[in-house]
């Protein structure tokens, strides 16, 4: 990679980086607010960003608020994450047409769409590259996930507030986008300045940098502000989780009562598993139609929360609540570790904000090691 | 053309066809599948298919038939859900969606030279036929050979002529028990794991394999330790519901390992802990 | 009478037999052989012997009125037939059934239970010697009732 050196980017120079991707062919998508949440979506310009606004959130609770400055990246993350791109929710994998013959298989065409995705958080990078350990670096790599993902061009931004759910920083995985992005933002506010700190990540950032208007060389007093800034968000964490010994801390409780008492509040309702960014489950379905003529088989998202997902004949494997919640924060926190080598949770915060009865991942992980049988 | 761009998705199956269809039980029945590749599809004895019916759906199937004739993939269906009773309704002739072949089999190369104890229980015989075959095969490398089966009624006995024609040529010992029997069976009637301790083998230089349902599979190790049988000599094969069957999908997780890819055949001190659990 | 020592001896059921005990039980022994498809009791009857197998198999049937005999174990050599004639009222719960030729040792239960009213010792062994085929009885019969290769467990299978 060319190495580049850090950039002061304005507020039209961001316009022109949206702007400079559109011209590549890229999809621009990032966070903009569509029924009371910040969601990802298409954006045309910067004025589709969530200008001067912030979420506040806590267990089953998110709501938007007025900052008090148009920062357009001043909030945490949403219910959505990186992977209904990438890991589209429902995706057809293949088509089966009647001929002469019989049966032809036909399968689905790679998408002919390129993302550019902006706003990425320190989180969510880490969360990509878990799902990229589960499709690409797995024995079998998954094409489908493959052709979103590679030509993917990602503008990460550090983190400027923590959220009240949010705990990357017991999870080390944020608030600082250190990998995994083509450019890395750091908003900077000041009285009289909008201005964004640019780091390069890869060759490709590094081109599309070099021919951005109204960008400067960044000065070390910028290099220091940004850095604090990241700093101050580090230190004002909404949660906190130890997370060096959930492996064998979990794997050694799969029979605590603390299992028993958190199913009592779950309502097995799946929200933790759809707003995670590294919940990867999914189930097939097969359709056809009423001629049967042209059957297809469709990919979509599953929650190990529901009855079905462990049906084998005659019933499901995990009939009770306690299995089912067991088998999600265990296969998070501890499995993922034997699976794929790293823990499948980023700190996100997700699950504890959109969980309809406010149940906290790191509450549960506390509670079990506070009272552990002997 | 077809057949490169259908395999470079593992989750597309590739097109096969019906050859032959009979009848194994109440509700159990063997297909016989061609590929559309001449020489067929090498698999292992444990090793299983994802089985397409178009239109209905697709499920794991272990192999049933004798690995050395690849050309002739044989799985047997219980017809108990949509996909399965779509897929034993299929005849002759007829297309079939096919992907694999999938997971870790029985250990062939450690059983050499030593007794070879097989208890099965109900269909659980399936996926144990091409090792029975293997065995047969090169009936000289082994020791002696025990399979013990237990089936629900005489009707449900699976193979039935296939056990009757391997017990005259007595190169295996064959012992049949049923959970209960009406009128003229006279043979064994009793859970599977009263056969254990009648069985002619020697408990400390076997190698035992055990497939059949969860519970069965539990008190039959019961058994074998109970005979002298060493945690790191019984393998099991176990059963989870599978939508991809290359580890992506979730839905076959047992704990740290996924069925699909790092079994379904397991040594059994290998999972004995999350054996011993509820629910996992 | 030393002949049905020695077998009573060689017996598995009584592997490890106190000399004193096993003369005590000899007094209550005799043989006994059935022919295939000879009934060795019936349901309902008092249960006045228990049997140790030598040779051949014996079926433990049900009569069910729409089904007919259900058999739900078979013994063979070296195992025991009726635990009935330990407990009160000393009645058969089952029919028993030679499948083949069968040649047993029969336990008077009247003389044995007489025996170990005078003898708690001989009582005690015995019950030690009961105790572990009843449960294993028990045992068996929970997975037979749990009907585990069933398609559709623990819902009408037909």
């Amino acid at each position: 990679m060319e190495t580049a050196q850090p950039t002061v980017l304005t507020t039209e120079g961001l316009e022109g980086l949206l702007g400079a991707l559109r011209r590549r062919g890229y999809r621009v998508v990032g966070p903009t607010i569509r029924d009371q949440a910040i969601i990802y979506d298409d954006i045309a310009s910067i004025t589709d960003l969530p200008q001067g606004w912030t979420d506040t959130q806590e267990g089953g609770s998110y709501r938007l608020a007025r900052r008090e400055n148009d920062a357009l990246f001043g909030y945490a993350v949403g219910p959505h994450s990186w992977k209904k791109f990438l890991h589209p929710p429902v995706l057809r994998l293949w088509r089966a047409e009647r001929d002469a013959g019989g049966r032809r298989i036909v399968p689905e065409p790679d998408p002919d769409e390129r993302f550019a995705f902006i706003g990425v958080r320190a989180c969510d990078l880490h969360a990509i590259a878990i799902q990229d350990k589960v499709f690409l670096q797995s024995t079998q790599v998954d094409p489908h996930y493959r052709a979103r993902r590679e030509d993917a061009f990602i503008v990460a931004v550090n983190c400027a507030v923590a959220g009240g759910t949010c705990f990357c920083v017991s999870m080390n995985t944020g608030p600082k986008a250190e990998a995994g992005f083509d450019l890395a933002l750091t908003e900077m506010l000041g009285e009289e300045e909008h201005r964004f700190l640019v780091e390069a990540g890869t060759d490709a950032g590094c081109a599309i940098l070099a021919e951005l208007p109204h960008n400067s060389p960044a000065t070390t007093d910028d290099l220091c502000a940004a850095t604090a800034i990241v700093a101050r968000t580090a230190g004002s964490m909404g949660r906190e989780m130890r997370s060096d010994d959930m492996h064998e801390l979990l794997l050694r409780n799969l029979s605590h009562s603390r299992w028993d008492e958190v199913a009592k509040r779950c309502l097995t309702c799946g929200n933790c598993t759809m707003v995670c960014p590294t919940c990867f489950c999914t189930s097939v379905e097969e359709s056809s139609d009423l001629a049967g003529v042209e059957t297809s088989r469709s990919r979509r998202w599953d929650s190990c929360f529901t009855m079905d997902f462990s049906y084998i004949h005659g019933g499901s494997v995990r009939s009770t609540v306690r299995s089912r919640y067991r088998q999600w924060m265990t296969h998070k926190l501890a499995t993922w570790f034997d699976q794929f080598g790293t823990s499948g949770c980023v700190g996100c915060g997700r699950c504890i904000t959109w969980c309809p009865v406010g149940i906290d991942i790191t509450e549960e992980v506390n509670a079990i090691r506070e009272i552990e049988p002997q | 053309m077809r057949v490169a761009t259908a395999t470079a998705d593992p989750m597309a199956p590739r097109l096969a066809r019906v050859r032959r269809r009979r009848r194994d039980g109440p509700d159990v029945w063997t297909l016989d599948i061609e590929t559309e590749e001449a020489d067929g599809l090498l698999f292992a004895p444990g090793q299983f298919n994802m089985l397409t019916a178009f239109g209905v759906g697709e499920v794991p199937i272990s192999f049933s038939g004798d690995p050395a004739e690849p050309s002739r993939l044989v799985h047997t269906i219980r017809a108990v859900g949509p996909v399965s009773t779509a897929l034993a309704r299929l005849g002759p002739g007829e297309p079939i969606g096919l992907r694999g072949p999938f997971g870790a089999g029985w250990p062939m190369a450690e059983a050499a030279g030593r007794d070879v104890m097989i208890v099965t229980g109900g269909l659980g015989l399936a996926p144990v036929r091409p090792v029975l075959y293997c065995l047969l095969a090169e009936r000289e490398r082994y020791g002696h050979i025990v399979l013990l089966h237990g089936a629900r009624s005489p009707n449900d006995i699976l193979f039935r002529r296939e056990l009757e024609m391997w017990l005259r040529r007595h190169e295996i010992d064959i012992e049949v028990t049923v959970d209960h029997a009406i009128s003229d069976w006279r043979g064994h009637v009793g859970v599977v794991t009263t056969l254990i301790p009648r069985a002619a083998f020697d408990p400390r230089h076997a190698i035992a394999l055990v497939c059949g349902p969860e519970v069965m599979m539990r008190f039959v190790i019961t058994g074998l330790r109970d005979a002298g049988v060493a945690d790191d000599a019984i393998y099991l094969s176990m059963e989870r519901n599978m939508k991809c069957a290359i580890g992506s999908c979730g839905h076959c997780q047992f704990g740290t390992v996924f069925v699909c890819r790092d079994g379904p055949v397991f040594r059994y001190d290998r999972v004995s802990q999350l054996l011993a659990l509820k629910e996992i | 009478m030393e002949g049905l020592e020695r077998i009573i001896k060689e017996h598995p059921f009584f592997a490890g037999l106190d000399l004193g005990f096993c003369a005590l039980i000899c007094g209550c022994a005799k043989n006994v052989r059935y022919e295939a498809g000879q009934y060795l009791f019936h349901e309902g009857e008092p249960a006045n012997e228990f049997y140790l197998i030598r040779h051949g198999r014996v079926s433990l049937e049900l009569h069910a009125p729409e089904r007919g005999a259900v058999t739900f174990q078979t013994l063979g050599p070296g195992e025991v037939v009726g635990v009935s004639w330990l407990i009160p009222p000393y009645r058969w719960s089952y029919d028993a059934k030679a499948l083949e030729l069968t040649r047993a040792i029969a336990l008077d239960a009247a003389c044995l239970r007489q025996k170990c009213e005078a003898d708690h010792d001989l009582g005690y062994d015995l019950m030690k010697r009961f105790m572990p085929v009843l449960i294993q009885r028990l045992q068996t019969s929970r997975l037979q009732a749990l009907d585990v290769y069933c398609a559709r467990p623990l819902k009408p299978c037909a």
